[in-house]
């Protein structure tokens, strides 16, 4: 089937069989690869993008369900040269070392933060229970969060 | 001092530098094997065993390849029959009546017999992902299914699996004067015993594993991307074991790799079986893991019933202890799997302590179940989980402070080189500063004031330590080699100044989240005076560096780092006499600081940048000297690296529901020298929260079929970001004697302390009450009740 969604603010056309996800639309259609894929269970959070607006996993949207949305990818927020503060704040607080949730933990901090109030340390771990990482212990990517929400 | 010297020094060793590899994982650039394809590439898929032990009886393939975009079918058998070898382990460990370990035949898919639920016995390719699926799901195999062994306590009282393999024994090993530990215990004042379950672990990295096998049929040769953690060992082995191809016609490439933690160490049968059919088909195949396929066939970590006792005389001393362990090596043995148990495991049982008599004996045997190997920590958390727990156990019974019988027993800075009665020489240490430091992190004095103030809110607050010690860089390679290695354990480096003054560097090491292109670049700055920016760091890639053994138990920067500095010393070698030619001087009269060639008592100075250009373009050089300024060293170290420290865990019991909350976690670690505090406290922050995993949420089970029943990410529970707290890490530095850095290495303590200091909590809460891990809701509730 095909199907018109918008990607990082690029109107785009795909053809791919109805039982296809949206992750895989976007890695393999769009050749955006900085989206993730860490489970066969929606469990891990590694291919959290953003449609219309919020955090979702990209492993839950069918082709048809496609259609028409917005979608902002990792590589649609920011580039080497520019980061989002979210970014930014990642890097300086080593928020990561493999990298590989990394992207989809970045999509769901900003959604977390833009859509949360008064985000303390606990809020930011609650809102962080659908991403897992096996690396960092969460502990300097809660760090990393709350300096953006201090940044206000 | 210049702006470039502080440029030098800010990103030097011991600087927070914030990593430069963190620039394309936050933007999405990161290139994972996943991420790659080649333009007419096939796709595998891999048919697994339903059965925990079967005899395969045929494998029809007909309707599978009947299946539009069915390219081919391979069985286990194929591979066999076509002369592709065992996958071998790689360390020979022999039993204590000196007779070799024995090893179950490992091909690489199934051909006869499955042992393990997952196990593959044929790979399907096909033209897309999903007609490789279809054609997989076509395949008809028959079983006759047979009875499995699947319990670790009973393995070796149970039915036979191998023929020659005689209750299921790998090995017997032991370690120690069991002699002089019976004499200890025949006068102890006291015996505290213990029975332990270290449960089985899943490792789970983020990145499933995958693979993309490519061959050029006009030059012969094989590329294999993969997901490993030491690619060169990978190349060695499918090479010199398995028969794929020569060295020198496969070219193995470790990309960006999404963690590892030891699972992606090892030689599986999924890279070997699509970089064969590669070569089969004539066109590339790439195959990456489903999370399910993870489970099953992801090498497993730990799984071990212990009983242990330690003798303690009147005074509190530790005089004997000895400890006895089955050790669950799954259905094969993989590629570390026989040393995890032995070497990794019986070797670091004194500990901290100066106790002078210890025996182990350790029974690795065979199940149904997968095969076990190397987990983050390989051994040493066992260790620890042993020692420290029987210690606190020890503690509790005697009514002396846990803290307090620890320190009593602790080998003291002045003892050092120490020799431990089992095999080991600790070359330094300062085990009370640790454990002085992280006792007035945790405020331990004010411990009873915080349970009692649990204690208002229905909870019980718990306090638990472990004092670690690790064994890190495993050497040197004459020993390991005796004792059963099957490789060496040095690793090689190569500095390459261009003719520009920009500096390659090429490890053998591989980073999979570890930092190296930021770290290994400190290193380089300080030690050659170069900017820091203009460093490059290249790891990963058969076909880029000479060889390597990679990354793997916290040896990256002992063994790894030494070898850069030794190629530095080269290149400042060589660079002298370039310089003393430069300035007409004689060689004896050149030092180098700071990136500059000096001639003493002079204002002379030639910048290594100058002494490599001259070294390229040699219109004036040296007569008797190559041009060019590369150099290459290998670095065997001379010792193991002993890294220990003081985790000192709180939990809160809720009384109620039973749920366990990790709320206070201190560790204090010395790592030796420190190249960069950012990524040092990441390592430990993450080791920790496995750790935590551990003793609190992990588990795999298998049923009594051999059936995992953890085999999701949704059944097996993994630590998420509300499981865990901050938690509060510090170091303390008492520099490796032996290695020129004076390191340690980082990147397994969290994981080693951790479980032992958690489970001292639990148990202290529960008023000394025993659970095994991982200690869930359920089992706290029912120890609160008493059942």
């Amino acid at each position: 089937m095909k199907v018109s969604l918008t990607v990082n603010g690029r109107a785009e056309e795909v053809d791919v069989p109805t039982n296809t996800l949206l992750v895989d639309i976007l890695r393999t259609n769009l050749g955006l690869t900085g989206t993730h894929v860490g489970c066969d269970t929606s469990q891990c959070g590694a291919c959290t993008v953003h449609v219309n607006g919020g955090a979702v996993k990209s492993c839950t949207i069918l082709a048809p369900q496609a259609e028409g949305l917005e979608v902002t990818t990792i590589e649609g927020i920011g580039t080497m040269d520019q980061l989002h503060p979210m970014q930014e704040a990642f890097r300086e607080c080593h928020a990561l070392q493999c990298g590989f949730c990394t992207p989809g933990m970045i999509m769901q901090a900003i959604d977390l933060v833009e859509n949360h109030k008064d985000l303390d340390n606990c809020g930011i771990r609650e809102g962080l229970e659908g991403n897992i990482c096996r690396c960092t212990g969460y502990h300097n990517i809660v760090r990393a969060i709350q300096s953006v929400v201090d940044q206000g | 001092m210049s702006e470039t010297d502080q440029t030098t020094q800010a990103q030097g060793i011991g600087a927070p530098v914030r990593r430069r590899e963190d620039l394309r994982f936050i933007t999405g650039q990161g290139q994972y094997t996943d991420d790659m394809n080649r333009a007419d590439q096939l796709y595998a898929v891999f048919c697994r065993s339903p059965y925990a032990r079967a005899e395969i009886l045929s494998i029809d393939t007909a309707e599978a390849m009947a299946v539009e975009g069915a390219v081919g079918v391979f069985t286990g058998q194929q591979m066999v029959d076509d002369g592709v070898g065992d996958l071998p382990c790689g360390w020979l460990v022999k039993g204590k009546d000196g007779s070799d370990m024995k090893s179950s035949p490992h091909p690489p898919m199934a051909a006869r017999y499955v042992n393990y639920v997952g196990e593959p016995y044929a790979v399907v390719v096909g033209t897309s992902l999903a007609a490789a699926k279809r054609a997989a799901e076509s395949v008809v195999a028959d079983f006759k299914e047979l009875n499995a062994v699947v319990d670790v306590a009973t393995a070796a009282h149970s039915e036979q699996i191998y023929d020659g393999i005689e209750n299921n024994l790998a090995y017997e090993w032991a370690l120690g004067d069991e002699d002089a530990t019976r004499m200890a215990f025949a006068k102890a004042a006291h015996v505290t015993t213990i029975e332990l379950v270290n449960n089985r672990l899943i490792p789970n990295a983020m990145e499933p594993r995958a693979c993309l096998g490519c061959f050029d049929a006009a030059s012969g040769e094989y590329t294999l991307y993969t997901t490993s953690q030491n690619p060169h060992l990978e190349r060695l082995v499918l090479s010199a074991f398995v028969q794929i191809a020569p060295e020198h016609k496969l070219r193995v490439v470790a990309p960006d790799v999404g963690g590892g933690f030891g699972s992606k160490i090892f030689v599986y049968a999924e890279e070997t079986a699509v970089i064969w059919a590669a070569g089969k088909l004539a066109q590339p195949i790439k195959w990456v893991a489903e999370r399910g396929e993870s489970f099953l066939a992801d090498a497993h970590g730990r799984d071990h019933v212990t009983r242990a006792e330690l003798a303690v005389d009147d005074t509190g001393r530790f005089t004997g202890l000895k400890v006895v362990t089955t050790a669950n090596l799954g259905a094969y043995l993989s590629t570390f799997g026989s040393a995890v148990p032995t070497y990794l495991y019986g070797t670091l049982l004194a500990g901290q302590y100066k106790t002078p008599n210890i025996y182990v004996e350790v029974q690795g045997v065979y199940t149904n179940t997968c095969p076990v190997d190397a987990y983050r920590g390989a051994g040493r958390p066992e260790a620890t989980y042993v020692l420290e727990r029987i210690i606190e156990q020890a503690a509790r019974e005697l009514g002396k402070d846990p803290a307090d019988l620890r320190r009593m027993n602790m080998i003291q800075p002045e003892d050092f080189p120490y020799a431990t009665p089992v095999a080991l020489t600790y070359d330094v240490g300062n085990y009370e500063a640790s454990l002085d430091k992280a006792l007035e992190l945790i405020d331990y004095n004010s411990f009873e004031s915080r349970q009692a103030a649990a204690a208002e809110n229905n909870k019980r607050r718990g306090i638990g330590f472990a004092c670690y010690i690790e064994a890190c860089g495993l050497a040197p390679s004459k020993l390991a080699t005796e004792l059963g290695a099957g490789v060496g354990l040095y690793e090689s480096g190569e500095i390459r100044i261009n003719p520009t003054g920009s500096v390659s560097v090429f490890t053998g090491s591989h980073s999979h989240g570890q930092g190296h292109e930021t770290t290994f670049a400190q290193v380089v700055a300080s030690q050659l005076g170069i900017p820091y920016e203009d460093i490059e760091v290249i790891h990963g890639d058969t076909g880029r560096m000479d060889f390597g053994l990679g990354t793997y138990g916290s040896r990256s920067l002992a063994v790894g780092g030494s070898a850069l500095v030794a190629a530095g010393n080269k290149i400042i070698s060589k660079g002298k006499k370039i310089a003393a030619h430069m300035m007409q001087a004689d060689e004896a009269q050149i030092d180098f600081k700071d990136g500059n060639f000096i001639l003493q008592d002079s204002n002379q100075s030639v910048s290594i940048q100058e002494v490599a250009f001259a070294a390229y373009v040699p219109a004036d050089y040296p007569e008797e000297l190559e041009p060019g300024l590369s150099e290459k060293a290998f670095y065997d170290p001379k010792n193991f690296t002993f890294p220990a420290g003081t985790h000192i865990a709180e939990v809160e019991v809720d009384i109620d529901t039973g749920v366990t909350t990790l709320v206070k976690f201190v560790a204090v670690d010395d790592f030796g020298h420190i190249i960069n505090p950012l990524v040092v406290d990441g390592q430990v922050h993450g080791g920790v929260a496995q750790g935590a995993g551990q003793a609190m949420m992990e588990h795999g089970i298998y049923d009594e079929y051999g059936q995992l029943q953890t085999g999701s990410l949704m059944d097996y529970c993994m630590p998420r970001a509300d499981d865990l707290p901050d938690f509060d890490v510090d170091t303390t530095v008492t520099p490796c004697t032996h290695n020129p850095l004076g390191v340690k290495g980082c990147g397994e303590a969290g994981a080693i302390g951790s479980p032992a200091a958690i489970m001292n909590a639990v148990t202290h809460a529960l008023g000394n009450k025993d659970i095994s891990m991982p200690a869930t809701p359920e089992k706290v509730w029912r120890a609160i009740r008493g059942e």
